[in-house]
Parts: structure tokens; sequence; C-alpha cells
């Protein structure tokens, strides 16, 4: 810009004044130098004050206990019946809240009542329905579980309560009703109501209706008594009105609440129960979820009206919850707010439980009333680079590693233990680490010809392999130490883990440290498999063929690590990376030969990581549906599971888990692979934080310092700007010469037309 | 002028159903519905009856182009094409297989997307015809020289270049502006500066060459020589005529990419994380949200159709010699 | 001439990575007389441990690079890796820089590096002055001969030679300098898992160029052939080909290419017993993307070949044609074509380089080659992340910035250079 305004003084000189072209030039230099000076002195008067020029966010919401944050895809869906992802539960537990939830620092993970008075009451009944004693739980036919509800616990304020004399004012809207309001947070009018007993209830009936797509529903069929009868019942009903009224799911209501189910009951307000087939230790690690979280009708009512879902005003998009917190802005593409709820009843910072060894200052706020800030607001990022960026200036209280920035933030010290780096320690950024209950494993087809089946020859070829796939060299190459290599199906943490017992297969002790074997015996144990050097009988190398949904930037290296593990051996690696979709497809469909792939635990119990080796969920067995992808089919393996699966915690259960352990560590349908260790790095004005890799809703507990926050990022953010002043000087220097060579050709042409001489 | 609208309309509908051909059978080769599926009910234990479900909600459970099962007309008609054609036609987008309301989504995005694309478009139309301008006007010396090779420089550095290298000199290293993000409103601007600029820049080069062309063909007229040789100012000639007269070519050629600034730009969206349309549709392709591509490919060819026309539309205005027939 | 002698040399050492062989010492090949007379030479030239892979010609020249590989990040001619590790040593574990494998090995002293790369690329100067200088004397024997024998009723337009032995000589001092140093250190570093970059970015010429060049060659008799039959046939021709570009136009471009990948991918897999080995896959994959490149851009060439037709047809000397009787195909050979491959030469050289910028593009959205293959996108597209790390990792993204932008600068200036000499009005 500041070149054309050049050329227009250049104009309007050359109008003016054509034959003294000296005196022009002092002239146009002039008010160059005057441009520069005016931006110049614009900038030094607008920087200090506004030193953070970089700030991403409106100066406005800066003021208040607000944390910065961030998510790394859009959420789906924010409807407690279907989401099951943790992006989208790391907002719905803080606005939703199920009948239990995990201690926040008790370890190993305990339960404690959320909107309960107390624990459930367990009652196991015979065949007959009547009582039976403690002693006798082994052959009980039914539990049954009794919740007593606290009674101060209320939703947040929200239009789907709102009356107007009986009648609920937002019932039946228009396109009138509607003309300024974009969002749920737009009503004029809103009201609240107790939580009741029913509205748990009702979640669970919605969870039967089979168009509400819950993910869990195949499952608690299993378990709650009468459920499987009352989904289909429903399903159809809801059907039939949908077809008989041209409705979609979407904009027409279904009175659940005039159907029941035999196995959960309402007795008041709050207390009800509900009735399992069985014994199922694990159904109240279901209760934290937010499958379980209270639906209040009206909202599910209210929020089916075809102009709110033309306006992706919906359950989906807008939670009702009785949390510490509502969702006080929802744009999925740009940044996600939650702000306190004023509703929220009394729940107190545990003052107990914290394990010896932590930092006792973790114990500050105990006692205090929570939730201890009063927003949160959480900004898309999808890449790892502005997010890293963005901590680092200190726009974002806290931030995982990735692998990229690993060594800018740790160092490994002499003992092995993660510290910070002098550079992190100086800008006072704290973190913590934990290994994830989590196992990503590398797995063998099972119903495979090759690297299936369960002879000692077929063993030994997997347990080769095993060998080879160095998880140590992959977790210091890709992780940057942030894992351990797994030594079988159960992580740390989790009832039946024992670090003293390693994979003996793939592992022996040495020098007094456990060590990997070398691979030279991993050749010999191929030699055994029928493959000397890695060839088959007719001389040709084996060649295995590895399915992977791995498409991002950083696959590629990856892959070719894969490939130069097997190569060791002499296998020849063929890849076959596809997108998620087709990948997942396939493995259900048994069309893969090795494959890798991962679990999370849903909840602290090894029941839920060896439930994903027991035949009868054999993705062949079961159409595709079933979670055991390896197609692991043992049945001494299955009948122990059977077995575990209603003993309590104890003695008998830890010697039947490590006795399936070590089954499966010598058939190794899977490669073991590693548990992730989660890192997260925080500035030291984000207080209380400590990991709990299953709770979800621990925003409550977290507090701030925000003075030292702002003090800090005008710190870091103070704008360079010598490049902007010599950019206006190069741009100022370079227009004289230019007004010169004007000048002279201008003259020159005047020149040659005095001469008469034709153009 | 009218008529000729009316005809162009017509003969977009054949345009619009074979582009619709071509997106359905692309899409449905790659993923069957049952996929589509699963990948929106998420990766955990998903079940056959789950699945059945989902698909006779959003209607795939018809056969795609051809319904055996039907009779007589209904055996085109009661199809997935035709059903989801009829509805594109009607500018009814229905909601993405993630459940939301597609229309709704794209109003909303299509602001960030705006705010992008028309900045870059006309600083970026200015700067290169005022540098183009610059170097007629020094055409032959030194100074043509050096930008020309300066821009044949600039066309030949990948695009992806300037937006790594932009990021970490004025974010990273200078605090000038936020890496990325967006924000509505007066104070988005700081977010748009350096796409804007980078988007500018990475365009200059191409625009410079080609405008320097136009310019100095006009420059060679008959009447230009003879407006000089009549010893008329050079800068009153450059732009009394020759930006007039060049003006001509350069808007009919640009106009054809108005329209289509609404789809957004897919690398500078993703990069700087603005919630445009041109990263809601890359979003859609990852996730494979088949709703969502066919309104976006339905929405990206009617405005191509529409720059067509407003070309030729512009072709009349700027030279009356030009009739539509 | 500076512009044709960079082009040549990407093209042939594309050419050189295209041709494909396997070294198997066990087996007895039965590929024809000419394999077997060739095999044993090369197993000797072959590094034993590269035998029974799939290489390329241009690996034969490389090998050192395959097999120099480390374990992690280094700098270029650094002689440790770039970042710490956790080693255990007797007195437990500790953090430091290893160091690496295959840098700088000749060395006493890390000191003496400076010196050292000084005295080698002195050595590479002057034995490339010497091929130049022999390539020089080659010529200077031909050209002497034709300008004794020469017809001097024609008037040769002089060539540009200086400036070709000035381009020869960097290119040759380039290629040595990076031969000779590379057998002594990382010269443009390594990356994640230790491989050489200048390997790899040498390795992404040969899919830069394919892309460019077999693109190009899939749209240009598609756009030819369409584009003058409607510009000079007209009536229903033309309507159904302009039918078929602007329904192929008017669908977003990344949209539709990413279509057409996904569709192939699924395709590749469910075939996936046609391919023995990752490197045919890949192969395939890129061929396929070659083969959906060229389907999807030869609208852009048509619709001006249509317009030019139209514009020629309508000229006297056509018309005088057609009066004569000629049929229609003599007068598009004879008439028509050669007044539009100035026009195509100009096209194609420009979607060439728009081609190998593109790929970068695609890869980044995940639409383009195979993440297998070596190609400047994925380079980019990887090293991108790495530009967080503190210190920055720059090498691999500026060697794939580097070469790319070489290559389609030669190609621009080419192309302009085409122009000038080819429009008549630029004169």
């Amino acid at each position: 810009m500041e070149l054309q305004s050049r050329m227009a003084s250049a104009v309007l000189r050359q109008k003016t004044d054509i034959s003294d072209t000296g005196r022009s030039n002092t002239g146009t230099d002039v008010f160059g130098v005057v441009v520069l000076f005016a931006l110049l002195s614009f900038m030094l008067n607008v920087s200090p004050a506004s030193a953070d020029w970089n700030n991403p966010y409106p100066a406005s919401i800066s003021s208040g206990k607000t944390l910065y944050s961030t998510f790394s895809s859009p959420p789906k869906h924010l409807d407690p019946v279907v989401s099951y992802n943790s992006n989208e539960w790391s907002f719905l537990s803080q606005i939703y809240e199920p009948p239990l939830q995990y201690h926040y620092f008790k370890r190993p993970y305990a339960l404690q009542p959320l909107t309960l008075d107390q624990m459930p009451e367990i009652f196991y009944l015979a065949n007959d329905g009547h009582s039976l004693d403690q002693s006798e739980q082994a052959n009980a036919a039914y539990t049954e579980y009794h919740f007593h509800l606290k009674q101060d616990v209320r939703f947040q304020p929200h239009p789907a309560f709102a009356k107007q004399g009986e009648q609920f004012r937002y019932h039946s809207l228009s396109e009138e009703d509607l003309l300024e309001i974009e969002s749920i947070n737009d009503f004029q009018f809103t009201a609240s109501r107790n939580l009741r007993a029913e509205d748990y209830v009702y979640a669970i009936k919605r969870m039967a209706l089979r168009q509400n797509h819950s993910p869990i529903l195949d499952t608690m069929k299993q378990y709650i008594v009468g459920l499987d009868e009352f989904s289909d019942e429903v399903t159809n009903a809801y059907q039939q009105l949908l077809q008989d009224a041209g409705a979609t799911v979407k904009n027409r209501y279904f009175d659940l609440n005039a159907y029941p189910i035999d196995g959960v009951k309402v007795y008041s307000d709050f207390h009800f129960s509900i009735r399992i087939r069985g014994v199922y230790p694990q159904f109240l690690y279901w209760l934290t979820m937010n499958f379980f979280a209270p639906i209040p009708w009206e909202a599910d009512k209210f929020y089916k009206q075809q102009v709110l879902v033309e306006r992706n005003i919906t359950l989906d998009t807008s939670p009702v919850g009785t949390g510490p917190f509502y969702l006080a802005e929802n744009n999925p593409n740009q940044v996600m707010k939650l702000k306190k709820n004023p509703n929220f009843h009394a729940e107190y910072f545990p003052q107990d439980g914290l394990p010896e060894d932590a930092d006792p200052t973790l114990l500050n706020d105990a006692g205090k009333q929570l939730p201890l800030i009063d927003e949160a607001v959480y900004t898309l990022e999808k890449e790892s680079v502005p997010l890293w960026n963005k901590f680092l200036q200190g726009y974002y209280d806290a931030s995982g590693v990735s692998s990229e920035s690993f060594d800018q933030a740790v160092s490994v010290s002499g003992g092995g233990d993660m510290s910070l780096t002098p550079q992190m320690q100086q800008k006072g950024i704290q973190f913590i680490n934990a290994i994830q209950p989590t196992i990503f494993y590398f797995g063998f087809n099972m119903a495979d010809p090759v690297v299936g089946g369960y002879s000692e020859k077929q063993q030994k070829l997997r347990q080769a392999i095993s060998i080879a796939i160095n998880y140590e060299e992959y977790i210091s190459i890709f992780l940057n130490g942030r894992g351990i290599a797994a030594q079988g199906p159960i992580p740390p943490g989790i009832f039946g883990f024992d670090q003293k017992r390693f994979n003996a297969y793939v592992y022996e002790e040495k020098e007094a440290r456990v060590q990997r074997k070398t691979i030279e015996m991993a050749k010999k144990l191929l030699a055994e498999a029928g493959y000397p050097d890695g060839k088959q009988s007719d001389g040709t190398p084996l060649k295995l063929f590895y399915d992977t949904a791995a498409t991002g930037p950083d696959s590629q290296s990856q892959l070719n690590w894969y490939r130069k593990q097997f190569a060791k051996l002499g296998i020849e690696l063929v890849i076959r990376a596809t997108d998620y979709n087709r990948f997942q497809s396939k493995v259900r469909g048994a069309k893969v030969q090795l494959f890798s792939w991962g679990w999370n635990a849903d909840y602290p119990d090894p029941e839920n990581f060896l439930f994903l080796l027991y035949g009868g969920n054999a993705a062949i067995h079961t159409n595709g549906a079933g979670i055991n992808s390896a197609n692991y089919d043992n049945p001494e393996f299955n009948q122990l599971f059977q077995q575990m699966k209603r003993l309590p915690n104890g003695e008998e259960r830890l010697k039947i888990v490590q006795q399936m352990v070590e089954i499966a560590r010598k058939d190794s349908p899977w490669v073991w692979g590693f548990h992730p260790k989660a890192l997260a790095l925080y500035h030291s004005w984000l207080q209380n934080v400590w990991p709990n890799p299953l709770a979800n809703n621990t925003l409550k507990y977290r507090n701030l310092d925000v003075q030292q926050r702002s003090d800090k990022q005008l710190e870091w953010n103070k704008p360079v700007l010598w490049p902007i002043g010599l950019v206006l000087l190069l741009l100022v220097v370079s227009v004289y010469p230019l007004v010169r060579g004007y000048e002279k050709r201008q003259q020159a042409k005047i020149r040659v037309s005095k001469k008469g001489v034709a153009h | 002028m009218f008529a000729y609208i009316v005809r162009r309309v017509l003969y977009a509908v054949p345009i619009l159903i074979g582009v619709n051909f071509i997106t359905f059978a692309l899409f449905f080769m790659v993923n069957t519905p049952d996929d589509m599926a699963r990948a929106q009910l998420g990766a955990k234990q998903t079940t056959p009856e789950m699945i059945a479900a989902w698909k006779q909600e959003r209607g795939y459970d018809k056969p795609l182009f051809v319904n055996l099962e039907a009779e007589g007309v209904a055996q085109i008609t009661d199809t997935l094409f035709t059903q989801e054609s009829i509805k594109l036609f009607k500018f009814e987008f229905g909601q993405s297989d993630a459940g939301r309301q597609i229309s709704a989504d794209i109003y909303e995005r299509m602001w960030p997307s705006l705010a992008i694309a028309l900045p870059t478009f006309i600083l970026g139309l200015l700067t290169a015809i005022s540098v183009a301008l610059l170097v007629v006007l020094f055409r032959g010396t030194v100074l043509d020289t050096a930008t020309m090779m300066l821009a044949v420089t600039i066309m030949s550095i990948s695009g992806l270049f300037y937006i790594i290298a932009g990021q970490v000199l004025f974010s990273k290293l200078w605090h000038w502006v936020p890496i990325s993000g967006y924000q509505p409103g007066i104070e988005g601007i700081k977010f748009l500066i350096l796409p804007i600029l980078i988007g500018v820049f990475a365009g200059l080069g191409t625009g410079i060459r080609w405008y320097r062309s136009i310019f100095l063909e006009e420059m060679n007229k008959d009447y230009i020589r003879t407006a000089r040789a009549k010893g008329l100012d050079e800068i009153k000639v450059l732009f009394r005529h020759v930006l007039r007269n060049g003006m001509l070519p350069i808007l009919t050629g640009v106009v054809v990419v108005i329209p289509t600034l609404f789809m957004g730009s897919l690398i500078m969206e993703s990069f700087f994380g603005i919630p445009g349309l041109g990263s809601y549709t890359i979003d859609a392709i990852n996730a494979q949200d088949f709703g969502i591509v066919k309104a976006m490919v339905f929405i990206g060819s009617v405005l191509y159709i529409l720059g067509l026309v407003l070309t030729d539309i512009s072709y009349t205005i700027f030279d009356p010699r030009v009739k539509l027939s | 001439m500076a512009a044709v002698v960079v082009l040549s040399t990407y093209f042939s050492l594309a050419l050189l990575d295209s041709v494909h062989f396997k070294i198997n010492p066990q087996k007895k090949l039965q590929q024809g007389p000419v394999a077997s007379y060739v095999n044993p030479y090369l197993q000797d030239w072959v590094d034993p441990q590269l035998h029974g892979k799939t290489l390329s010609l241009l690996d034969l020249f490389t090998q050192h690079l395959i097999l120099s590989t480390e374990r992690t990040y280094s700098a270029p001619f650094a002689l440790q890796e770039y970042s710490s590790s956790i080693v255990y040593t007797d007195n437990g574990v500790e953090q430091q820089f290893k160091q690496l494998q295959y840098a700088g090995q000749h060395l006493d002293n890390p000191d003496e590096i400076f010196k050292d790369v000084t005295i080698k690329s002195i050595y590479a100067l002057v034995l490339s002055f010497f091929i130049t200088l022999a390539i020089w004397l080659v010529h200077g024997y031909f050209r002497i001969k034709a300008y004794i024998f020469r017809d001097i009723s024609v008037k040769i337009q002089p060539l540009s030679w200086n400036s070709f032995y000035l381009a020869l000589l960097t290119v040759i001092f380039v290629l040595t300098w990076l031969f000779y140093l590379s057998h002594y250190y990382h010269v443009l570093g390594t990356d994640k898992v230790g491989q050489d970059v200048l390997y790899q970015s040498i390795k992404a010429i040969r899919t830069g160029v394919m892309i460019g060049l077999l693109t190009t060659l899939v749209m240009l008799p598609l756009a030819l052939i369409l584009g003058i039959s409607a510009g000079y046939f007209k009536g229903w021709i033309d309507d159904i080909i302009q039918y078929l570009y602007t329904t192929l136009n008017s669908i977003p471009g990344v949209l539709l290419i990413a279509a057409a990948v996904l569709v192939m991918q699924s395709i590749l897999n469910t075939h996936s017993d046609w391919f023995g080995s990752t490197e045919e896959r890949a192969d395939m994959r890129l061929l396929f993307l070659i083969l959906i490149l060229g389907i999807t851009s030869w609208t852009g060439l048509c619709r001006l070949l249509r317009a030019e037709t139209l514009k020629i047809s309508q000229v006297e000397y056509v018309a005088a044609a057609k009066a004569f009787g000629l049929g229609g195909f003599s007068i598009i050979r004879r008439h028509i074509m050669p007044n539009l491959m100035h026009l195509v030469l100009i096209a194609l050289v420009l979607d060439f380089s728009g081609l190998v910028l593109a790929e970068a593009v695609l890869s980044y959205v995940g639409v383009g080659v195979d993440p297998t293959t070596p190609s400047w996108g994925n380079m980019i597209n990887q090293a991108r992340l790495e530009m967080a790390r503190e210190p920055m990792v720059w090498w691999s993204l500026a060697s794939a910035f580097g070469f790319m932008f070489i290559l389609v600068l030669a190609a621009n200036l080419f192309s302009d250079r085409v122009q000038w000499v080819l429009d008549p009005r630029a004169h």
C-alpha cells in the first residue's frame, strides 16, 4: 500500500510542477519519512497497552477464573445415550452426573456416591425372588441394587422446565418464537427442578430405544432384567408412531414413561432399584458412565421440535444436566465453553485419600465447595504445532506433550525418572505422568492358516515374531519413552497386574534385569516353526500381510519400522494401509493376517481386558460383532474366564487371572505391545492437577491463579518490532531510485521527441 | 438476456444430475452403508441391529440406482439416488450422517470462509495489478527483469512453504499474530492477517505475470502509441487507457472464481484452524460423511455454473459489442 | 538452456530410478540373456545386505545411503544424534548424545570436520571441472566438424552455449559433491528413523517427475482429441464434450480427486493379492493416482483447444482447404494441429509444474501417493510436525522444498522460453 501512495504523490507532483525535478524530489522524501514516522509512532503507542498482540482470546473474557484448554476433534454427539468417546466425555462428564463417581485421589481406584446419599444397597436374590445371605451370593439368580438420591440435586436452569401457568412455556414452539434464537441459551425464560429417581429410569429407557443408537444396549440387555423385551416393545411402538405420523426420530417425541421395565422400579422421588441377572460385580462401574446419567423427560420432549432441530438445537448438541457446569457455548468447530452451574448441589473437595508420597499441596483446597473455577474455554486444536506454541505462550493452561516437543520439554535423569528441562522449569511449568489403563497390541488372526492355529509350531512362529518386534525400541523412537512394553493383556493399576511376573516367552532375566530375548533366540524359534531364516519350504521368504489404519503423517516411519522388525527374521512384511472404516470391516470379517489395535479400559477390572480374548467374543463366531479381533479361542481360557467374571476381587480371583494370562502368553495371540504413559504439562497457575485416567469429571477440582497467568502472558509475548521498521525503511529507500528512474525516462522521451525522431 | 439466463439454468440441470451421479457412484464404490453406519456409531461393540436401525432411519437401506424390487417407474424413482437428488435440487440438505443439520452448519461456516477468501481475493487483485502497472511503467529496465524473475520464483515455491514459514516467523518468533484460530467480528482480524497475507503473496507471481502481459499488449496497441506520440504523460496513459482497457480481460477472467470463494480454501483453513467450509468439506471426506460430501459437491457445482453465467454477463457489461442470445 | 540441463538431470535421475531389478544370488535368473549376463557383475557390486531386495539402477549409486541408516534424527554434517537419549551404563542410566554410526568415521578428531569438508569440496569442484571440460572437448569436436561441413545457405540460430556450460558445470559439481561427501557424512541429515534425507529427496524425484510427466501424457490425448473434435465438428459432438468437461469441472477439484483416490484404495485393498510386495503396491497406487489426475485435469486444456480450433477453423486457408474437398481428418492434421502445438506445449509444461506442486498438497490432505512412497509431499507432511521441535528439525523440510523448487523453477523458465520462441507476438 505504501508503494501506491508513493505513486499517487508522484502523479500529483507531475501535474503541478513538471519542470523542476530537483525540488519535488525532496518533497517526496519528506512525505515518505512522515509516513514512516506516523506508522512507527502508531505502533509504539499501541504496543505498551496491548503487548499480547497474539492473544487468541477476546479481551472481554480474560477476567474471572477461566480455564483455557483444548480439544482435538469436534465432538459429534453430546447426548449421553450415544456418546462413547473420551473426547466427548471430557465435556459431558462435567455436565451430567451418573449415580457414582471415582474418588479423585484414591488408588486403587475406588467408587464413591455422586448424586446418592450412600453407596447402593445390594441384595442377592434366588430364582423365586427371595433374598439370599451374603454367603450364598455365588448361587444368586439375580442381584438387586437400590439407589437413594441426595435431595438437593437440581438441574441447570433450562427453558425446557420453564412454565407459564400449568403449561410448559416452550413445548410447542413456532417459527415466530425463534426469530431471535440461535442457541439454547438465547431463551428468555428458564427454570429448574429437583433431580428425581424417574430421571435415571428415563435414561435407561432411552437407552433401550433402538432409534437412539445406544452403544451399550446389547451389553446391558444381557444383564438388566426385562430390558430386552422392553427394548423390542418400545422400538416397535416408536417405529409405528413415526410411520403413522410421517415424522422422523428428531422431531417426534415418544412418551417412554407410559411403558414399564420389569427390572427397574421407582419407589419414590428419591429411591429406585435395578435388578440384574446373576452376579456381575462390575455393574457398579457402569454406573459411573454417562449412559446412566439422568435425563429429564421435559428436555427430551422440548428438543423434539422441528423448529429447534433446524437450528441444530437438540439434546445431542445442548445437554441438560445436574453437574457442576453447563454448556454455555457449543461451537464444535471452534470453541466450547462451560460455565458454572448456579444450581450445583453441595459437593466438597476431598479431604482424604491422597497417597502418602504425593504432593500435600494438592489438599490446599480440601473441604472447599466445588467447583473452584467459574468458566472453562476449550478451543479446537487439530494440529500439534499451534497447540504447543500457544501453550508455551501461556494461552493454554495445560498441554500434552507430542513426540516432536518432547526433547524441548522433558529430560530423563540419571535414575531413569523424567523431569522437565531447565527451559520449562524456568517458565514454572509442571508435569504429571501416569501409565494409562490402555493397551496397544499387535494381533495375529488366530483363524489364519499361517499365523493362526494352536499347534506348537504355530505358537513358535508367533513367539519368534513377538521377540523380534522390539517394543522397547518402538517406545523410545516413537513415544520418547512414554510407555512400557506390555507383558500381557492387563495394564498396570488394574487388578491382576503383577510387576514381578514377566512374559517368559519373550523376556529373560539377565544380569539382574529383565531383558528381551535376543534375535538369535527368535531365529531359532522360527527355524523350529518351519521357517529357517524366514524362508518357506520352497526357499522363498515368508511373506506376511499387515493391515493398519495408519495414514497420518507419522505413519510412514512407523510402517518402515515394522518392516525392519520383520526383516530381522528374514520375513517380508507387506503393508496394507487403509482408512479406519475399511480396516475395521476387514478385521471384523477376519480378513486380516496381522493388525494392530488398542483398547482403553472402560472400568478398572481385569474382565474388561480379558474379554478381548474370550472365545465367545471372537469376531468370526459373532458375525463381526465381537471384539475379540484376534479370534483367539482357547477352551481352557474360556472356561476360566466364565469363572473369573463372577468372582469379587480376592485371592481366588487373582490366581485365576494369572493362570489365564499365562495361557495367553504361551499362545501369543497378540504381541503384547505397550501401555502408553500420559504425560501432561501445565503452567504453575493451574492447581490441583492429579492424574485419574478413569474419572472424567475432574474439572470441578481444578483451581487457578489468574493474576499470575496474565502477568506471565504479558511477559512472554512481547512482539518483536524491528522487522516492521526494517521493511518500512526498505520501502522508503527503494522509492527514491524508482522515482529517479521514472523521471529519467520522462526526460529521455522528451529529448527524443525534440529531435523529431519518430518513436 | 432473461431468456439467456433461463436457458443456462435449464442447461445446468443435466450437469448437476451428472455431478450427482459421479458423487454417488464414487462414494458408494468405497463405502457400503454398513461401513458408514459403523463409522458413525463408534468403534466399540456395534451390533447388526444397531446398524440396521441406523440405515433405515437415513434411507440408506434403499438400493443405489435401480430398485429391482419395485415396479415400473418406481424402479428408478424409489432409489437412494433419485430420492436424494430431488432433495438436493430443492436445496434441502437434511442432516449429516453424524446427525447435524447441514444447512445450519453451512450457514454458520460460510462466514469464516468468506472472511478469508474475499479479502485475499480483493487484496491479491489490487496488489498484483499495482505491481504489474509499476512493472509496465518501467518495462525493459532492471526493475522489470527483477520483478519477473521474482514472480517466477514465487510461482515455483510450494504454497505449503509460505504457510509454514509464515507461521514460524510471524507467530512463533515475532509474536505478531496468534498462530491459528478464529473469532467472529472485529476481534477476528488478528487471526485473519497472516492467512490473507500469505494467500495474497502466494498468488502474486501468477497474477503479476498475467496482468503484465495484458497491459503490455494494450501498451502496444495503436491508440496508445498515438497517445504517447502526442506527448501524453506516461502515467496518465497508463491509468487512463491501459488500466481501463486492461481491466476488461482481467475482470472477465476473474469473475468465474468469485462464487467459488464461498467454498473456502481447504489448505489455509486447515492450517490456520479456521472453521470454514473448506475444512468442513475436508473433515467430511476424512470422516466419510456422505450427507455433507454430497451437499458440498452440489453447492460447489452450482457456484461454478453461476460463475460461468456471471462471466458471460460480465462480457456484455464491459463490452457492448457482445450480445447474449 | 540452463533450465533444460536441470530438467534433463531430474528426468534422467527419475529414469534411472525407474529401472527395477532384484538380485538373488541363490536363484538362477530366467529373465533372458541380458539379465543373466549382467547379473554376476551386479552381484559383486551390490552389497550382500541388499540381495533379494528390489532395487533400481539409481540405488546402485546410492547404496551406501540405504545402508547407512542411523537410529534417529541427525542434522546435516552432524557427528552426533540430534536429541539425547537414555543409555544404560555401568553407573546406571544416563542421558547423552549418541555418536552417529555412519558419519565422519574417518575423522580422528571431530574438530577437523570443517577442514575435511572444504578439502573434499575442492576435490569435487576440480573433478567436475574436468568432466565438464571433457564434455566440452567432445562437443567442440562435433561443432567444428559441423562447422566445416555446414550448409552455408542455412542460417543457424546460435544457442546460448555459455549458460549451458555454466549450468552443466553447476549440476555436475553439485552431483559429484553430494555423491562424494555422502560417503562420509549425512549431507542433508537424517529423519526420525535415521534414514538419509538426501537419499529420500533423490528417490522422491521419480515420484515427482512421474506424476508431472505421465499425468500430462495421460491428459494430452484426451484433451487433444476431445478439444479439437469439439471445436472442429461442432454440433452434437461439441455439446456432449462440453457437457462432459463442464460436469467434471464443476465438481470441486480436490473433492473429485479425493473421492477417486478413496475408490482406488478400496479397489487395491480388495485385490491385495495382486501385489507381491509393498513396492509394487505403492507403484500401482502411484499409477492410479496419475491416471486419476490425468482424467480430472484434461478439462482446462480441452477448453483452450476447443476455443482455439473454433478460431482457426474460421480462418481463410482452412475454409479454402475445405472448399478443395479435403477430409476433416487431414485438415485437422495439416492445418489445425500445427497451429495448436505451441499452446499445447506451453500448457503441458505449466501443468507439469502445477502437478508437482499439487502432489505435495494432495499428500497433505491424505489422498496423495502411498505413505510408503518416497515423495516430497510425504516428506513435507512429516516434517511439518517437526517444526514444533525446539530446536527445529528443518532439514527434511528444506531439502524437500529445495528439490521441488528447483524442478518447478526449471520447468517454469523452460515454458517461458518456449512461449517466447513460439509466440510470434512476443518478438
